[in-house]
């Protein structure tokens, strides 16, 4: 990269200087693609009086060209990522700007501060974060805290563990206590070596008799020290695998509540097969980790230290030369670390993969089938596997080096250790005794090293799962809590669009939208598919928000309100509708658990479920849902709109109710419907007009904007985009009639009823 | 929806051995009693519906109607249930499915061949419905009141 990347300082130092005295900075926003839109560093800067175009040329910045505020309109489109930022007066392009979507937002401020500067606005210098809404300096788009926020998590992710040791502190320092208690146990033997040979053995060999007591009270002691070891070793796993167990539990806990709070958007983009692997295999990793690994590890350590304060006092320097290694070993450890974490990451990655096929195709398998591409599915799955495979062949061939290497030091150590020992021993400056308590210490000793090398992958495991859950508790739903919610009153049902506008990664869905619905009115939503529908639904349902403008229930923004309040007051009736693993009577009880029997029998009475109910063979009780009961799609709906109708809600929402079904079905359902609508505000999606016969007004809507509004009648006299549909489907209906397809199909059906 | 619960109702068995409801005047034939609720509530809720499985009748509360009729309903519902409810289980063919249980049911020992983990559910709270190979339902109605070595058995399955 030769050219260096300016950052808005920059940008705003260079078209200040070009300022005249008495003119001020408004806005700036950086551009990144020239006229043909290859990259190219730039800005666009308004002034009190002027617009101004600056680029990079030559390591330089220049001014390329500037326009008087007074001629033109300034705009913003975007398509496909870039975002088009236009300068016209009247009908004539003047200069147009082109910048990649991630800069959109300082251009949104560039022509925020143009329109108020329009308006006449007093307070033509400020400009806002966009998170947060706290006032920065011109030009810059996020405060502080809002872009420290934006920041990656720190690699040191398995500290942030603590947060979740932390109710278990107590029961950690014990477990650590138990630790150095049954360590010190384990050193106890080899101590004894030294007196053993010194004052036992070799008197022995020379000729004196054995000191009878003496040998009965070291075996003793032995036994003892072997006893207390073994009984404190096991109240120390024992508590802290239990601690480490709750640790676990409660990680995936909160990794699947948090999971349960982010938008729906965010499961739009993530993988079923991802999450799953992450809540349940990365915390089981984790857990794993905390209460064998670590706890081996922390053992072993409080071993060598504690090994070589003996040895430090047995001798100093034989203890220095047993001990030379493991700088070593450090080192060669530290070498292969960092080749082995990501050759982990990519392994871990690369297993979502294999489970993604899974989660894919199983759920899909119909699909799979009709289209007879089992053997695909069968390559892909092969395909993943084996990319699994290669990674994991790359990562184990450093891993396998890694342990023999530790054993081959080992060894030599204590080739070191024994020469060194011998010479020493020649010269009298140790006893035989002390050589033998060396080499008992030293044997344990790296046998400690070689499995302590094994911490460094399970280290590294444990961290690149740790990330994967934080990356999952670090991501704020992009429909936050309100900090200080509003308490709801009792809602009358009206409903607000205003003004609104929303992006979906590059893409704008809906247009600057404005509605107003009235308490208990029917609102029927029609368009192509792909116009922005559900999408309207999904907003009013707050399962995203809005880019711009608001969403107003009895006149309160509904980011104000508790996500859990507000959403409790509204009924929602899909397409598909999901049915829980559980009985009916359950399903239908879903939003109010503690509803009575009786309540239940009159939702599904009211949802015209109560007959078809009643004749499976355990009624109410018959288990529906995965692995359950199958049910017609007509029937699963019904179930669906009796829970709606459980729990009363002011709002209903029913997203293409009645399109999955025959014509004698939503001939059922719709009665079901229209008990279900009485007196609800309702917005009803349907991709077949008649259905919408009972709406009060209906919203056409054509690639997200609203383009017509009005009655059946009056939309039909207006012969627009209403009536294209409607007539276009009449014709449809009749090619149907006339290529006799219908003999048994749906609209028969409808005939003979 | 108005819920069916006619002035007079009389529940009677015809010469052919079905079930008719005489209600209000009208006699309907084959018509077949089933209970809302049959494991969470048996003896709530119970339903008349005719032949096409319209409901013709609704009893809220089956305990509160007076001997007679309740004596006619039960009848009526003994002749179409059938979900034997297992008191014991006595002994296992294998801890892997399928596996033949030897049961002991209200209404005596039996086998019964479980196809699969997936043949037992829970319903409710601690209900188990074991599906054994045939089609047939069996109840246990309430997990931890049965003996341990039934327990032992099912908790190699749960």
């Amino acid at each position: 990269m030769s050219q260096p990347i300016l950052d808005v300082d920059a940008w705003s130092r260079a078209a200040t200087a070009h300022l005249s005295s008495d003119e001020a900075l408004l806005a700036i926003a950086e551009t990144d693609l020239d006229a043909a839109r290859r990259f190219q560093p730039g800005a666009v800067a308004l002034s009190t009086s002027r617009i101004l175009s600056l680029q990079w040329l030559d390591r330089r910045v220049h001014v390329v060209g500037e326009w008087p505020l007074r001629d033109g309109e300034l705009s913003l489109i975007d398509h496909a990522g870039v975002v088009s930022l236009d300068w016209r007066s009247g009908e004539t392009l003047l200069a147009r700007w082109e910048l990649r979507l991630g800069l959109q937002p300082a251009a949104q401020s560039l022509v925020d501060a143009w329109h108020r500067w329009r308006e006449g606005d007093e307070a033509l210098s400020a400009a806002n974060c966009r998170a947060c809404g706290v006032e920065v300096p011109v030009g810059v788009v996020l405060c502080e805290t809002c872009a420290e926020d934006e920041q990656p998590p720190s690699t040191l992710t398995l500290l942030r563990l603590w947060r979740f040791a932390r109710p278990y502190r107590s029961r950690l320092l014990l477990g650590f206590v138990l630790t150095m208690l049954a360590t010190s146990a384990t050193l106890v033997p080899p101590y004894l070596t030294k007196p053993l040979m010194d004052k036992l053995l070799i008197p022995y060999q020379n000729g004196q008799d054995l000191d009878k007591q003496l040998v009965s009270l070291y075996m003793f002691g032995l036994l003892a020290a072997a006893l207390v070891g073994w009984g404190l070793g096991w109240a120390r796993t024992y508590v802290l695998a239990r601690v480490s167990e709750r640790i676990g539990a409660d990680l995936r806990t909160a990794t699947f509540e948090h999971l349960l709070n982010q938008s729906v958007s965010y499961f739009g983009s993530k993988r079923t097969g991802d999450l799953m692997a992450r809540i349940g295999a990365e915390t089981e990793r984790i857990n794993l980790f905390l209460s064998l690994h670590l706890l081996d590890f922390a053992t072993d350590v409080l071993m060598i230290g504690m090994t070589a304060a003996v040895l430090f006092s047995i001798n100093p320097w034989l203890a220095l030369v047993t001990l030379l290694p493991l700088p070593v070993i450090g080192y060669l450890i530290h070498v292969v670390r960092d080749r082995l974490r990501r050759g982990f990451e990519r392994a871990d990655r690369i297993w979502s993969e294999v489970t993604n096929v899974l989660a894919d195709t199983i759920p899909g398998i119909r699909v799979v089938k009709a289209f007879a591409q089992e053997g695909r599915e069968a390559g892909r799955f092969h395909a993943a596997n084996r990319h699994n495979l290669e990674i994991n062949d790359r990562v184990n061939k450093v891993w396998s080096m890694f342990a023999p290497s530790v054993t081959l030091l080992t060894e030599i150590g204590l080739l070191v250790v024994w020469t060194f020992g011998i010479w020493q021993v020649s010269n009298d400056e140790i006893t035989v005794g002390t050589l033998a308590a060396f080499i008992a210490y030293i044997g344990r000793f790296y046998t400690r090293l070689d499995s302590m090398s094994r911490i460094v992958s399970h280290t590294q495991k444990a961290a690149a799962g740790a990330k994967r859950i934080f990356d999952i508790l670090d991501h704020q739903s992009n429909v936050p809590e309100p900090a200080q919610p509003r308490p709801l009153p009792p809602v009358q049902g009206r409903i607000q669009l205003d003004d609104v506008s929303f992006r979906y990664g590059n893409r704008q869905v809906i247009r600057r939208l404005s509605l107003d619905i009235r308490p208990g009115e029917m609102i029927g939503v029609v368009g192509h598919s792909g116009s922005g529908k559900s999408t309207l639904v999904n907003l009013v349902c707050r399962f995203h928000d809005p880019s711009e403008g608001a969403v107003r229930v009895d006149g309160i923004d509904v980011r104000e309100l508790a996500v859990a309040d507000y959403r409790r007051n509204i009924g929602l009736v899909l397409q598909e509708p999901f049915l829980f693993f559980g009985t009916i009577a359950e399903n239908i009880a879903y939003g109010r658990p503690d509803a009575g029997r009786a309540e239940v029998v009159a939702a599904a009475r009211a949802a015209n479920a109560h007959e078809f109910i009643m004749r499976l063979p355990h009624g109410y009780d018959s288990l529906v849902g995965e692995r359950g009961q199958s049910l017609s799609g007509g029937e699963r709906q019904r179930i669906s709109i009796a829970r709606a109708l459980l729990i009363d809600p002011r709002i209903l929402i029913l997203d293409e109710a009645t399109s999955s079904v025959d014509s004698t079905t939503e001939k059922a359902i719709q009665a079901a419907l229209d008990n279900l609508v009485r007196g609800r505000t309702t917005i009803a999606i349907a991709h077949r007009l008649s259905t919408l016969r009972k709406a009060d007004r209906l919203v056409v809507l054509d690639r997200g904007e609203m383009v017509e509004t009005g009655t059946h009648d009056e939309l039909m006299a207006r012969r627009g985009a209403y009536y294209a549909l409607h007539q276009a489907q009449a014709r449809q209906a009749e090619a149907l009639l006339e290529d006799g397809v219908v003999g048994t199909g749906a609209v028969a059906d409808g005939g003979v009823a | 929806m108005n819920v069916p619960i006619p002035f007079h109702w009389a529940l009677m068995r015809d010469a052919a051995g079905h079930w008719c409801l005489e209600a209000d005047g009208m006699v309907h034939a084959r018509v077949t009693v089933a209970r809302a609720f049959p494991i969470s509530a048996p003896d709530d809720a119970v339903s008349v519906l005719d032949a096409d499985g319209h409901e013709l009748l609704w009893i809220d509360d089956l305990a509160a109607l007076d001997e007679a009729r309740r004596e006619r309903i039960e009848a009526a519902l003994a002749s179409r249930e059938f979900t034997p409810v297992i008191e014991a289980i006595l002994a296992i063919s294998s801890i892997s499915t399928p596996s033949r249980w030897t049961v002991r049911t209200d209404r005596g020992n039996t086998e019964l061949l479980l196809p699969g983990e997936e043949a037992l559910q829970r319903v409710g709270g601690s209900s188990l419905l074991v599906a054994d190979a045939a089609g047939v339902q069996y109840l246990i109605r309430d997990i931890p009141a049965l003996d341990r070595a039934s327990r032992k058995f099912l908790e190699r399955f749960l």
